[in-house]
């Protein structure tokens, strides 16, 4: 059906209309279920309590009063911060902007795509550092010392991982010989483990430390826990959102979670063979050969993989502490580069010999 | 021999998932405040309740308050007298006795020195209010209290029976 | 010498000036950074103003008395009675201990002893009153260093506790239960039984934050080193409690001291850790958490029958004369310098609070460390705003 509607001839217009919703449905359906399923209700059974449960059956509807309240909320810009009002404004705009930028070459079924061009991967790891920019922006505009740490700690914190994830995923590239994030799925479940070809090749198997490696770059990407110095509640009262409230805190809220899913999304499509099921499990061999129910199947099957995903993202924040900062930027420089360089030798060498 | 050493950060994720798993079986060690209602243990100190008929206006209760939240006016009145004949009693008519709960800090020393018995706590606590004036008991909320005033408890082994209250 | 004309002066003065405005324009600027009388680390409203090189702190001092309330003038216009309502809320997360050393010294100036089965089950509510204050620092140690789930496990079992409280005294927070020569009502049927179930819980408890907290390697590298105090320096500064005995002094008012209260009919450990750093502070509360569990269970065994008043008059005089009085509370060594002419209340009252003594070391711990180190050692020194600014 989505096939159908992506190779029907629209209109040009009609085409990017349905893109926008696209793109609006992935970003904020994982964001909100992962809010429900994660922050609302495991955070909860984690403590031993229930969480929300008055608004809707088991509190499900809790969300959409949170959004309500959120909405009602004065947007408030503290005086000092008035001279540049309209920065201040921007920030979360951009933040959020990464996120729909990111999803845009996620694949989720064999035709389902928003674009799909030769260099996907590298287009990802590109624009989900656009965000450091609204993070940083917001710290200074802010005006507030707190919010100016935070977005210092923040600018410095993301730039240190990127390095290790860009490293991490290279392994990958190198593993399947395409930086296409569609190739990248298809490469694994076409794929074969010394001949048996029962799960593909999941990279996860074979690039298990780049993976490592990956989700902890993306829980230092997304500031979760134990690498949340730039949020800091106890010690820099949230950081660079300290002065945001109401709507923009919102959109810096539904970024945060919603960044969480589509960089679970992208994890999974490189490590755990994205949207695809084993091809050999139904006897196809090319990407041309999958039947058409893949593509409704498809973003399912992605969206079981990125929910495991955030489930351990999730899981690590709420039971660790926090790094300190010079403590962050060793780990990274000292330990995940260093690893993720050995990999990528590694995984050239051995590419080479077999 | 010593067992191989689990990282603690594992460790931590364990204890975590492990009250996932006893919350999801056994439920929530919370109590959904306006659904179900824990009892109260008999002694807490909730509201105060004011027995009007033993009260005899001697504000013993209202100087030893530390913060003066005890208001008390009385005036006398001459009573029939218990004999026939005999002259008319004078009697302490209690007028007014408020407490405010809002400035009350439940420290217990009114029904302490209380020397007529006129005064006892009941573990009822809910009675906030939209407005911080009604939070001023007057006598006769004061006495409705009355009702749910619970007997001492039994005292633990070893214990002295005390004869009073 | 010559003498300098003005304007030789003035010259001289602006060529300084404008070598240093040459150094201000090289070196990078300061910052001052407020931390609190508003702000999630500070339990209350404890100000903090640290003067900031990048992250790095260069000079700090905390700022107190954002909630003084003047319990030490208060006390001299009410009667004893009416005192231990008000020090009840000094230390607000431990109560009934705040109110033990003044009740023992209003006792030692009227030469009275509060009966033995007295003294049982006031060490018993001193001492889970001890467990109700640490339970909640263990948790709030997690949240001050990140980590959100161990404060709901700290509420989660303090709360037990807070019920053995609320049900022995009525109070849950502030139980007022202490009175000169006694207690003001014996124990509740049943109370010992359900008090031994709460303390196994809160072993459990404390195998929970170990496993949890302590062990995490993340944990460990956040506190081990940071904020060491030397065992000189915490003598200097007069720290007492866990904080003198994790830079390895071994000091307990507990043990050493001989006042009516029955800790010397219990075996206990006095917990030390050489170290000095957050860790050991940290450390040797959880330690002490598990220790008093044992004191309780102790005491619940041996408590004699008998009375629970002494022989008191009604009304409450106490003779002339001064009494110091001090214990080991949760927070370290509370005392009370009590001096009376006679009435029916303290002519005036001298309250040492362990808070106030311990975050005096503030200033010499804080210089050179980074910002996220201050709510490491702030949440290790373990201080309660009321207990500091009384």
């Amino acid at each position: 059906m989505i096939a159908a509607l992506l190779s029907a001839d629209l209109p040009y217009w009609a085409v990017s209309l349905l893109r926008v919703l696209g793109g609006l449905v992935a970003v904020l359906l994982p964001a909100g279920t992962v809010v429900y399923l994660f922050l609302f209700k495991m955070l909860s059974f984690m403590q031993s309590r229930l969480g929300p449960m008055e608004a809707g059956p088991y509190g499900s509807m809790q969300l959409f009063a949170e959004v309500g309240k959120w909405l009602q909320k004065e947007d408030i810009v503290p005086a000092s911060a008035q001279p540049e009002a309209r920065i201040f404004k921007m920030a979360p705009l951009i933040v959020l902007a990464s996120t729909f930028l990111l999803v845009v070459v996620v694949p989720f079924g064999p035709d389902a795509w928003f674009t799909n061009f030769e260099t996907g991967i590298f287009y990802a790891l590109a624009v989900s550092s656009v965000s450091v920019l609204g993070i940083l922006i917001a710290g200074w505009s802010s005006a507030n010392k707190y919010s100016l740490l935070g977005g210092l700690r923040a600018a410095g914190q993301l730039v240190a991982y990127e390095l290790p994830m860009v490293l991490a995923v290279i392994g990958v590239v190198i593993q399947a010989g395409t930086m296409n994030l569609q190739e990248i799925v298809v490469a694994q479940n076409a794929g074969s483990m010394f001949g048996w070809d029962g799960l593909g090749n999941p990279y996860v198997l074979t690039q298990f430390v780049a993976f490592l490696i990956f989700m902890i770059s993306v829980q230092a990407e997304l500031s979760q826990t134990p690498f949340d110095m730039p949020i800091a509640e106890s010690e820099l009262v949230s950081g660079y959102m300290t002065e945001y409230s109401g709507f923009r805190f919102l959109i810096f809220f539904i970024g945060e979670f919603a960044t969480a899913g589509v960089f679970a999304m992208i994890a999974s499509v490189l490590f755990l063979g994205g949207w695809g099921v084993p091809f050999s499990w139904f006897g196809w061999t090319t990407i041309d050969s999958i039947d058409n129910w893949m593509n409704v199947a498809g973003p399912l099957v992605l969206f079981a993989k990125m929910m495991a995903l955030v489930f351990f993202i999730m899981w690590i924040r709420f039971s660790s502490p926090r790094l300190r900062e010079d403590q962050l930027q060793r780990f990274a420089w000292k330990v995940l580069i260093p690893i993720s360089l050995v990999n990528i030798m590694l995984t050239a060498v051995l590419k080479v010999a077999f | 021999m010593a067992k191989p050493k689990v990282p603690g950060m594992f460790k931590g994720l364990g204890v975590t998932f492990a009250t996932l798993l006893a919350t999801a079986k056994n439920g929530a060690d919370t109590v959904q405040y306006p659904h179900e209602k824990e009892t109260p243990p008999i002694r807490a100190r909730g509201v105060i309740a004011l027995h009007e008929d033993n009260c005899t206006s001697c504000m013993l209760c209202a100087r030893s308050c530390p913060d003066w939240c005890i208001y008390i006016e009385g005036h006398k009145e001459l009573a029939p007298p218990r004999r026939a004949g005999g002259a008319p009693r004078k009697v302490n008519k209690l007028d007014r006795f408020d407490i405010d709960y809002a400035l009350c800090m439940y420290c217990g020393i009114c029904v302490e020195v209380c020397p007529f018995d006129a005064l006892f706590w009941s573990p009822e606590y809910e009675y906030s209010e939209p407005r911080i004036a009604d939070l001023l008991h007057d006598k006769a909320k004061l006495g409705e209290w009355m009702q749910t005033v619970p007997e001492a408890p039994e005292l633990e082994a070893g214990a002295e029976k005390k004869g009073k209250k | 010498m010559t003498m300098l004309g003005d304007r030789q002066q003035l010259a001289y003065i602006a060529a300084q000036a404008a070598d240093a405005r040459v150094n201000v324009e090289l070196e990078t600027e300061g910052m001052t950074l407020n931390i609190g009388p508003q702000h999630p680390a500070t339990h209350g409203t404890l100000r903090i103003i640290a003067r900031l090189d990048g992250e790095q702190v260069v000079w700090a001092e905390p700022s107190a008395g954002y909630m003084h309330r003047g319990y030490e003038k208060l006390t001299e216009v009410r009667t004893f009675p009416q005192v231990t309502a008000l020090v009840n809320r000094i230390d607000w997360l431990g109560s009934f201990a705040n109110e033990v050393p003044f009740i023992l010294a209003a006792e030692k100036l009227m030469g009275v002893e509060a009966p033995s089965r007295a003294q049982h089950i006031r060490t018993i509510l001193f001492e889970l009153s001890r467990i109700a204050n640490v339970s909640l620092f263990l948790g709030d140690l997690g949240v001050q260093l990140g980590a959100i789930t161990p404060v709901f496990f700290a509420f989660r079992d303090r709360e037990y506790v807070l019920n053995l409280i609320e049900a022995a005294t009525g109070g849950r927070f502030h139980p007022n239960f202490d009175r000169i020569g006694g207690l003001k009502d014996d124990l509740p049927a049943g109370f010992v039984e359900e008090t031994r179930v709460v303390m196994k819980k809160l072993r459990t408890f404390c195998d929970q934050i170990e496993d949890l907290l302590f062990g995490n390697e993340i944990f460990q590298s956040r506190t081990r080193g940071i904020g060491v105090i030397p065992k000189d320096v915490a003598l200097q500064y007069g720290l007492s409690g866990a904080n003198l005995r994790a830079s390895g002094v071994d000091w307990d008012l507990r043990r050493d001291q001989d006042i009516p209260m029955a800790w010397n009919k219990t075996e206990f450990k006095v917990i030390t850790h050489p170290d000095g750093d957050s860790f050991a502070r940290c450390w040797v509360r959880l330690q002490e958490v598990r220790e008093s569990t044992k004191i309780v269970d102790q005491l619940l065994d041996t408590i004699p029958a008998g009375p629970v008043m002494a022989k008191v008059p009604k009304i409450i005089k106490v003779p002339e004369g001064e009494a110091w009085v001090s214990t080991e509370n949760p927070l370290g060594e509370m005392g009370y310098y009590v001096v009376s002419q006679g009435d029916q209340g303290p002519f005036r009252v001298k309250i040492r609070s362990a808070s106030f003594n311990n975050i005096s070391i503030v200033p010499w711990l804080l210089k050179g460390v980074y910002v996220p180190d201050i709510i490491t050692i702030l949440a290790s020194l373990y201080f309660i705003l009321g207990d500091i600014d009384r």
